[in-house]
C-alpha cells in the first residue's frame, strides 16, 4: 500500500476504470429488465386492438383515451367501482394500522408493566407467522356469521400488525426524549391526550412511511378479498384483475385489458413516483438497528 | 424502554402500568380474535370431514388424522399431491431467491463501494425498488398478455425469425416456472439491495480502513470483514424470503389461472389451499395444509438460522 510504482499505480486505474464501466452495464441492463413490463404496458394501453394484432412496436398507439373510455364503462368488470372499493378498505386499514401500531409500541416503549418482556416476545415470534396458515378458520367464521361481503373483516385484523408494530418501536428508540411524556406530565396533561397531540405529531416521518406501505400492502391483497368478497359490486381491483385473467382472453379487446392493468397499478406508481425518496428511506429503518 | 426512564416512573409514586396494558389491548385484542382464534379453529378442523358437495354439506364429522393421511396418499397416477406442491414452491422460490440475494449483495457492494463511487445511485434504487410495490396480480397479467402467443415477445421473435410459429410459453414446465421466478426475482431484488445496503453502511467504517492498512484484497475484505458482520442481515432476509416463498400464490395463480399448468407443475401450497377453500369450503383439507405450511415454515426457519449462523 505504502510503496506503490507508477506503473502498478496505473494499472490499478485501469482495473478500476474496467470494473466501473462493467458495474454501470449491470446496473443499466438490471434497471431494463425492471422497467420493460411496464413500458410495454404503457405503450400497449394507447394502442387499438387492431394495432396490437398487427405486431410488436415501441411506438404508441394514439388510442390511449378510447381505450380508457372502454374500460371505464365496460359492463363485465367494473373498474371505478373496483378502484372506489379498493381505496376505501386501503385507506381504512392504512390509517388503523399505523394508529394502533403506534399506540401499541407507545405502549411499550412508555410504560412498565408486568409481563412486558413477554408480551414483546410473543409479537416478535408471530411475525414471522405467514397470514395465509391462519385464513381457513377465517374465512369460516366470515361465513358462519354472515361476515362475507364486509370490508370490516378486510380492515379490522390492521389493528394488529406486527411488523409496523416493530417498524415504530425502533424509529421511538433513537428518536423520541421521553423527557417530553414527563413535562407533559408536569403539565398535567392526561396520558392518552399525550399520546394523541405530543407523541403522534413527533412520530410523523414513521407514521407517514407506514401509512404508504400498508395502503399499498392492502390496495394488492388478493388472497382473502378473494375468498370473502363474492358481490360483484364489493369486489377489490386485483379480484377484478384476476377475473379478467379467468374471462375468455381470445374474445377481449387487448387494448382494453392493458388499460385495465393500467388503471390498476397507476394509483401505486404515482404515490411512489412523487415520494421514492423517503419511501426507500423508509424500507430499512424498520429492520436494521444503528 | 430503558432503565433510566424506569426509575423516574417508581420514583414518582404514580403506577402508569394500567396505560400500558390499555394502548397495547387493541393489538392483542385484535390478534386474538382475527388471527389467533382462527389459528386455532383451523388446527381443530384438521382432525374434521368438513366440506361441500354442491348443495349438500358434509360433516362435520371427526375423522382423526385421516386429513393428513388423505393428503399424503397417492392419487390415481401414484403423485402425492402435497409433496409435489411443496416441491414446486421450493423450486420456484429457489429459482428466484438465489439470484435475487446474490444479485442483492452485489449491488449492495457496488453502491456502498468509496472506490467505485457509482453515480446516479438515486435512480437506479427508484427503478429497482419500484416492482416491489406492484400489485402481484397485475403484474402477473401483465406477462401474461406480454408472453402469451399474441403478445409482443412472440410478435418480437417472429419479426425477428426466430421462430415462425409462436413459442407458447405456458405449455412448458421450464418457461412457466422460469416466468414466476423472474417475476419474483424483479419484485423483490430490490428490496433485498437497500435491506443490506443498510446493513453494509453500518458496518464500522474503521474495519475496512484497517483491513486495507494490513493489506487486504477487495475480495479478502469482503469475505473476511464485510460478510462475517453482514451475517445478521443475511439470516434475516433469506428468512424473511423463505417465508415470503412458502407464501406465494398471487402470480402463480393468476399467471395459470389457478391451475398450475403444465400439469400442476407450477402449483404451489398455498393456490392448493385456496383450491380447497375457494369452492367447495373444504375446511378440513385446507386446515390439514395450513397446519402443513405452518410445521414447514417453522422447520425451514430453523434450518436457515442455524446453517448461517453454525460458524459462532
Amino acid at each position: 500500500m505504502n510503496s506503490v510504482t507508477p506503473k502498478e499505480a496505473k494499472r490499478a486505474v485501469v482495473q478500476l476504470t474496467v470494473l466501473r464501466i462493467l458495474v454501470y452495464v449491470i446496473l443499466i441492463f438490471l434497471s431494463v429488465l425492471c422497467l420493460f413490463s411496464f413500458v410495454m404496458l404503457f405503450i400497449n394501453a394507447s394502442r387499438s386492438n387492431g394495432q396490437l394484432q398487427a405486431g410488436f412496436t415501441l411506438i404508441p398507439g394514439g388510442h390511449l383515451l378510447d381505450n380508457l373510455r372502454n374500460a371505464w364503462t365496460d359492463s363485465s368488470i367494473n373498474i371505478p367501482r373496483g378502484l372506489l372499493n379498493s381505496f376505501i378498505v386501503a385507506t381504512a386499514t392504512a390509517i388503523l394500522t399505523t394508529y394502533f401500531s403506534a399506540l401499541t409500541a407507545y405502549g411499550f416503549q412508555a410504560y412498565d408493566f408486568k409481563g412486558k418482556k413477554l408480551l414483546f416476545g410473543f409479537i416478535m415470534a408471530i411475525m414471522v407467522i405467514p397470514s395465509q396458515v391462519s385464513a381457513s378458520g377465517f374465512v369460516q367464521i366470515c361465513y358462519k356469521y354472515g361476515l362475507t361481503n364486509n370490508y370490516l373483516v378486510l380492515i379490522l385484523p390492521g389493528i394488529a400488525a406486527p411488523i409496523v408494530f416493530f417498524y415504530i418501536k425502533q424509529y421511538m428508540e433513537s428518536n423520541l426524549p421521553m423527557e417530553i411524556v414527563d413535562a407533559a406530565r408536569v403539565d398535567g396533561c392526561g396520558e392518552f391526550k399525550t399520546f394523541n397531540f405530543i407523541i403522534l405529531p413527533m412520530l410523523k416521518p414513521a407514521l407517514a412511511v407506514q401509512l404508504i406501505f400498508s395502503f399499498v400492502q392492502s390496495w394488492n391483497n388478493y388472497f382473502l378479498p378473494s375468498l370473502l368478497l363474492t358481490k360483484a359490486e364489493m369486489k377489490t381491483v386485483p379480484i377484478m384483475i384476476a377475473q379478467l385473467r379467468s374471462a375468455d382472453y381470445s374474445k377481449f379487446d387487448m387494448g382494453k385489458v392493458y388499460m385495465f392493468i393500467l388503471l390498476a397499478i397507476l394509483p401505486v406508481l404515482v404515490v411512489y413516483i412523487i415520494l421514492s425518496k423517503s419511501i426507500i428511506k423508509g424500507v430499512t429503518a424498520g429492520s436494521v438497528k444503528g | 424502554m430503558n432503565d433510566k426512564q424506569l426509575r423516574r416512573n417508581q420514583k414518582g409514586g404514580v403506577s402508569y402500568a394500567k396505560w400500558g396494558y390499555l394502548f397495547i389491548a387493541p393489538f392483542f385484542l385484535a390478534y386474538f380474535i382475527f388471527t389467533f382464534a382462527p389459528q386455532l379453529l383451523t388446527i381443530y378442523n384438521s382432525f374434521f370431514e368438513n366440506y361441500r358437495e354442491g348443495l349438500k354439506q358434509v360433516g362435520p364429522n371427526f375423522v382423526g388424522f385421516g386429513n393428513y393421511v388423505k393428503l399424503f396418499t397417492p392419487d390415481k397416477t401414484g403423485t402425492i399431491n402435497i409433496l409435489k406442491y411443496t416441491g414446486n414452491t421450493l423450486a420456484l422460490w429457489l429459482l428466484g431467491a438465489v439470484p435475487q440475494i446474490l444479485i442483492a449483495l452485489l449491488l449492495a457492494i457496488f453502491f456502498t463501494s468509496y472506490r467505485l463511487n457509482i453515480k446516479g445511485q438515486q435512480f437506479f434504487k427508484t427503478v429497482i425498488y419500484m416492482p416491489n410495490l406492484i400489485m402481484a396480480s397485475a403484474f402477473s397479467m401483465l406477462f401474461f398478455t406480454l408472453f402469451s402467443n399474441v403478445g409482443p415477445v412472440n410478435q418480437l421473435i417472429q419479426a425477428w425469425g426466430w421462430s415462425d410459429v409462436p413459442i407458447d410459453f405456458f405449455a412448458y414446465k421450464g418457461t412457466v416456472r422460469g416466468l414466476i421466478s423472474t417475476m419474483n426475482f424483479l419484485m423483490w431484488f430490490g428490496n433485498t439491495t437497500i435491506l443490506l445496503m443498510a446493513g453494509i453502511m453500518g458496518i464500522d467504517q474503521d474495519l475496512f480502513e484497517a483491513a486495507n492498512l494490513d493489506g487486504a484484497s477487495s475480495v479478502q475484505t469482503f469475505f473476511r470483514v464485510t460478510l462475517p458482520l453482514l451475517m445478521p442481515i443475511l439470516v434475516y432476509t433469506v428468512i424473511t424470503a423463505m417465508i415470503g416463498g412458502l407464501q406465494m400464490f398471487d402470480v402463480p395463480q393468476v399467471l395459470t389461472k389457478g391451475k398450475g399448468m403444465p400439469d400442476r407443475t407450477s402449483m404451489t401450497l398455498v393456490m392448493y389451499l385456496n383450491n380447497y377453500l375457494g369452492g367447495s369450503k373444504n375446511y378440513g383439507m385446507s386446515g390439514a395444509i395450513s397446519v402443513i405450511i405452518f410445521i414447514v415454515t417453522g422447520i425451514l426457519s430453523l434450518f436457515v438460522y442455524r446453517s448461517l449462523n453454525r460458524k459462532d
